[in-house]
């Protein structure tokens, strides 16, 4: 993974200084709170419902067993001993103190980590494939130009106060597991006709209160270009882009105002001004940013031993076998396997894990990786080199940290925000949905017959829990101030982008697990073999569903 | 008129240019900043009394001046609001695109802690409102490393590691 050298450290230095500055100033009495909420988002702290949130940035989901073991030991010393990876593969504390925030980013430079525009109304943190370099289906690894644009984003002068909030992702894999069409700005990395590296840039796709799926207005960027593109469709999208109504501020509505046709003229436009100048990649710079990120020193391994091996401890062992079959992805390197951490175990919620187990995690991914871990944006960690040979006692350990739910994929891997037991904006409470849901199914053979759902969880249509793409997405919406929920069905996050359609009106809290149920034997009963609940519900529609939820 | 403190090429200076946002009353003596608007409706007369310095809104893009840009000793532009950005791009924009070489000021609602941003995309002047400028002064200097290409340091960090 990418290493600081003294330049970042510098950077990060005086970064941590800047923002202890800030804050004495702010405490004085010399910055006043408008003032200081740029400044503090731009750090990642929120003042939420019961005490601040300080989000944590981990690069487009990567980090390492010491940065992890760091987090721990912050979590203990600064807030209540856990943490929450939240859907941007951050990781979220909820107790911290104002006054201690610059000492938390201090320690967190230690391990080259900090909140640097974890929020506010700039570029936020990149996300990418959570298995980004292991991935059997990659044409080329995301993270080495996350990285690149990691750099240009950090302390971009001329976009640190856009109209709204900035994310961008990158997916390097054939199967897009970046909802890449759901960003500001999405990425594909292609290879074009001569076998380079390119980008297919998709503009102006998002969720929140207007969902839309992104544009395509660039369909083979050569890579050299890729910085000074971007930098092109900020300065249309900072020029242009709406200030007076923070609900119509994103780029998706300027996009969709002025059409993509006419928005990629803009942005050519302003890239004719700076394409070919100082901001062209050299090779140079990509293949430094390359050298990061090549493969570990992986052992020859007999793969087929290791299967045959791994076949007969899953005929010993029905609850590893269950954890082999939905927890476990297959690697690119022969005799290996991914390995996911499921942070779904029902009574926790989902994304959040305690000091104890980010520390076994951390000792797990040294003794039996190269100390290498990725956050998801299912919120869920993920051990990305583990030699089939160590995949028993892997679980093993696992399973007596209690993260080794085997319901990766399923119904009960869903995605879930804070809600309104943490967040100021939350009109309704999210995790004690998803704790319902998951009592009231958790019969694993029915999980598993089921097959792959994603059921997604947002306490208001912010959508920080990704309502709109979930196969099932869950909504939480004020009704004279009572919490209800609204569903919606066929949002998809894959190469298949879909937004969901509401069902109807809204439900109760109690209510939603029986609907839920009703939903679901909707699908059993209209399946064939071989669909999954999305593949159905786009055959059959939606009033089957209707009928039965409300009959 | 008193002499106002700013901030100018690194430095607190007494400074007499003054920000005229009304223009329907009569125009003092001095020097003096008109609206972009103003300047472009009435060129003639206000050439004619020189010592004229224009400021762009938040909305005025550069391009409204053309050819113009080279004419002006000082450009300002305006900062209805810290929170508001575009001024940002009009800094990089006059002087990328437009060669302009004269001071780039930036007036309005900005604050403190954004000079060191300010810095990069162009400007050189900064009129700061109800701040202790000799203090802000140091917010200037909050990075001495930067990733991207920028006004003052065009060579992004990746040319110089490579």
């Amino acid at each position: 993974m990418y290493r600081y050298d003294h330049y970042d450290r510098q950077i990060i230095n005086e970064r941590v200084a800047q923002f202890r500055d800030q804050t004495q100033r702010y405490l004085a009495g010399e910055i006043t709170d408008e003032q200081f909420l740029p400044l503090r988002l731009q750090n990642g702290l929120y003042i939420q419902r019961l005490a601040p949130m300080l989000r944590i940035c981990i690069p487009y989901g990567t980090l390492n067993a010491t940065q992890l073991r760091k987090l721990a030991e912050i979590s203990r010393k600064y807030d209540k001993g856990y943490g929450h990876f939240s859907t941007r593969q951050n990781i979220q504390l909820n107790w911290p103190k104002l006054e201690e925030v610059p000492d938390i980013l201090e320690d967190l430079a230690t391990v080259e980590m900090h909140a640097i525009q974890t929020s506010g109304n700039c570029i936020r943190n990149f996300t990418a494939d959570q298995f980004s370099g292991v991935a059997q289906d990659e044409i080329e690894d995301a993270r080495p130009w996350c990285e690149i644009l990691r750099q240009w984003a950090t302390f971009h002068p001329e976009f640190a106060f856009l109209p709204r909030k900035f994310k961008i992702a990158i997916c390097g894999s054939k199967r897009d597991r970046a909802a890449v069409a759901f960003h500001d700005i999405g990425l594909e990395i292609i290879k074009d006709a001569q076998g380079e590296t390119a980008f297919k840039v998709f503009v102006g796709g998002g969720l929140g209160r207007t969902p839309v799926i992104g544009a395509l207005i660039h369909d083979c960027l050569p890579k050299e270009h890729v910085m000074s593109y971007l930098d092109a469709i900020l300065r249309v999208y900072n020029q242009l882009g709406r200030r007076d109504n923070k609900y119509k501020a994103r780029i998706k509505i300027l996009v969709k105002a002025m059409g993509a046709e006419a928005f990629k003229q803009k942005v050519e436009e302003e890239w004719a001004h700076i394409k070919d100048g100082p901001m062209t990649l050299t090779q140079e710079a990509i293949d430094h940013a390359f050298t990061f990120f090549q493969p570990p020193a992986y052992e020859a391994i007999d793969a087929a031993a290791a299967q045959s091996a791994l076949d007969d401890q899953r005929l010993t062992d029905p609850r590893f076998a269950a954890w082999l079959s939905h927890n476990v992805v297959a690697h690119k390197q022969p005799g290996y396997a991914i390995v996911n951490v499921s942070l779904k175990e029902t009574g926790f919620a989902p994304g959040d894990i305690t000091a104890e187990q980010m520390e076994a995690v951390a000792e797990l991914s040294e003794q039996y990786g190269f100390g290498e871990l990725r956050s998801t944006h299912e919120q869920n960690l993920v051990l990305p080199d583990i030699r089939k040979t160590d995949l028993f006692a892997v679980w093993q350990k696992l399973d007596a940290l209690r993260l080794a739910t085997p319901v990766i994929g399923t119904l009960n891997d869903m995605i879930c925000c804070p809600g309104g037991d943490y967040c100021a904006l939350a009109n309704a409470k999210s995790i004690p949905v998803a704790e319902a849901i998951q009592r009231r199914f958790d019969d694993l053979d029915y999980l598993y017959d089921l097959g792959e759902i994603e059921l997604n969880i947002s306490g208001c249509m912010n959508a920080c829990g990704h309502h709109h793409i979930g196969h099932i997405g869950i909504l939480g919406v004020d009704k004279k101030g009572q919490e209800f929920y609204q569903v919606s069905l066929g949002g998809s996050q894959s190469n298949d982008a879909a937004i969901g359609k509401i069902l109807g009106p809204s439900f109760a809290q109690d209510e939603v697990p029986e609907v839920i149920s009703k939903l679901l034997e909707t699908y059993v009963a209209n399946r064939t073999e071989e669909e999954r609940f999305l593949d159905t519900y786009r055959r059959i529609g939606i009033e089957p569903f209707k009928e039965r939820v409300y009959a | 008129m008193p002499d106002i403190k700013i901030i100018k090429d690194g430095a607190v200076v007494a400074d007499d240019w003054q920000v005229i946002r009304d223009t329907s009353e009569d125009l003092p003596q001095g020097k003096i900043i008109v609206p972009a608007q103003y300047w472009l409706d009435n060129k003639s007369s206000l050439d004619a009394r020189g010592d004229v310095a224009v400021w762009l809104a938040s909305d005025q893009s550069p391009k409204i001046l053309g050819d113009t840009i080279g004419h002006f000793e000082l450009i300002a532009v305006d900062f209805p609001a810290f929170g508001d950005g575009r001024g940002f791009s009009y800094g990089r924009e006059l002087r990328e695109q437009h060669g302009f070489t004269g001071e780039l000021r930036a007036i309005g609602n900005f604050m403190r802690d954004q000079l060191a941003y300010l810095g990069r995309c162009g400007f050189n002047s900064f009129a700061l409102q109800n701040t202790d400028v000799d203090a802000a002064l140091k917010s200037l200097k909050d990075f001495s490393v930067h990733y991207q290409t920028s006004i003052d340091n065009p060579q992004p960090l990746f040319r110089a590691r490579s």
